[in-house]
């Protein structure tokens, strides 16, 4: 095993703990999670298996496997960014709705507080 | 019958201006059938906006976020729908439209029975007619709604508006977050509601200051056109 392929695999152990921290920690949903695990499962194959990445190249007809790499992982990046921005849209929806929804009720709450205030005011 | 009528004055920082608008809407007297009421929406100001309102004996929705006009005006309306009013004006709250004019919308509103009324200030070209830049934009989303609806609006991007019941169950579900008023044309000409212009006299702000700046007009111009052309596309 070359140094290199150490480098990475210790890497991506690093990542996977990190991300399964993050979940347990209840600071990342499993939804958004799974992506970062293919990730690094597919990291993690290609360390072991370093001739990998050029068969693929040459089963997919791309001269420099590197190249490969670089317009998969770009393309996966990108799509990944549209997905972000579609959630935080929705984000965006439902917090308009929450913010309007909770001033009507509250100037609801106030003035049913005045009206059950007014009639109570004998004096004692 | 008595009509009931909600004036909604969206507000973002209108400690300034507000008093005076609202003491204007309480002189107003109109025809008995009329029945009127003032729900001022607080837009998250970071002065006594809210204060002042509340002083002043007006209801106010406080929204715990800044939302833009759009989502301001929208809660206005939800509160319109679920109050049971039979109209609701859309008024600013930095006093440029004055609340004299508003019989001039109920007026055509009550002749046509259109669904969604607009005060413009280019019919007869009287009164203020804001700047050189800002009416260049506002020539170019005539333009841009002639295209979409193929109706003649000339003052598409006008905040003094009637929205009559039809209208109001549409933007409740639907209307757009900042700088609403040329995409929320489309959506109503696109579900087939009639829209009524009728000349108003518009007049400078009363206090305080515009929140939208040069370089967000741009910004703006180009994200509205976008969300035009797309409620346009929409079903």
């Amino acid at each position: 095993m070359t140094r290199i392929q150490l480098i990475t695999i210790l890497v991506n152990f690093i990542f996977i703990a990190y991300i399964a921290r993050l979940i347990i920690k209840g600071k990342l949903r499993e939804e958004y999670a799974i992506i970062w695990v293919i990730c690094t499962i597919l990291l993690t194959i290609f360390s072991f298996w370093p001739n990998g990445l050029e068969i693929m190249a040459k089963l997919l007809g791309v001269f420099q496997a590197p190249n490969l790499l670089f317009t998969g992982a770009i393309f996966a990046i990108l799509i990944y960014l549209v997905h972000i921005s579609v959630v935080s849209s929705k984000l965006h929806n439902n917090i308009r709705k929450l913010t309007q929804e909770m001033a009507l009720l509250k100037q609801e709450l106030e003035k049913a507080k005045q009206e059950n205030k007014d009639p109570q005011k004998d004096p004692d | 019958m008595t009509l009931k009528i909600l004036i909604i004055i969206p507000c973002y920082n209108e400690q300034a201006s507000l008093p005076i608008l609202l003491q204007e809407i309480n002189a107003l007297s109109l025809p008995e059938e009329y029945e009127l009421d003032k729900i001022i929406i607080n837009d998250c100001s970071k002065d006594k906006t809210s204060d002042v309102a509340k002083a002043n004996g007006a209801k106010v929705l406080d929204l715990p976020c800044n939302l833009g006009i759009g989502g301001a005006v929208q809660t206005g309306i939800k509160y319109a729908i679920k109050h049971n009013f039979d109209l609701a004006v859309q008024m600013d709250g930095d006093g440029q439209h004055p609340p004299s004019e508003l019989i001039k919308l109920l007026e055509c509103q009550r002749l046509t029975q259109a669904d969604l009324v607009i005060g413009s200030r280019f019919i007869d070209r009287k009164g203020f007619q804001s700047s050189f830049i800002r009416r260049m934009g506002i020539r170019y989303f005539y333009g841009l709604n002639r295209l979409f609806t193929q109706k003649s609006i000339y003052d598409s991007t006008s905040g003094f508006r009637l929205l009559g019941r039809a209208a109001l169950n549409l933007a409740a579900k639907n209307y757009p977050d900042d700088y609403p008023e040329p995409e929320s044309l489309v959506i109503f000409s696109k579900a087939n509601l009639s829209i009524k212009e009728v000349p108003v006299t518009m007049r400078g702000r009363l206090g305080g200051k515009s929140s939208i700046g040069s370089g967000a007009s741009v910004f703006y111009g180009f994200k509205v056109s976008l969300a035009m052309l797309f409620s346009f596309i929409r079903n």
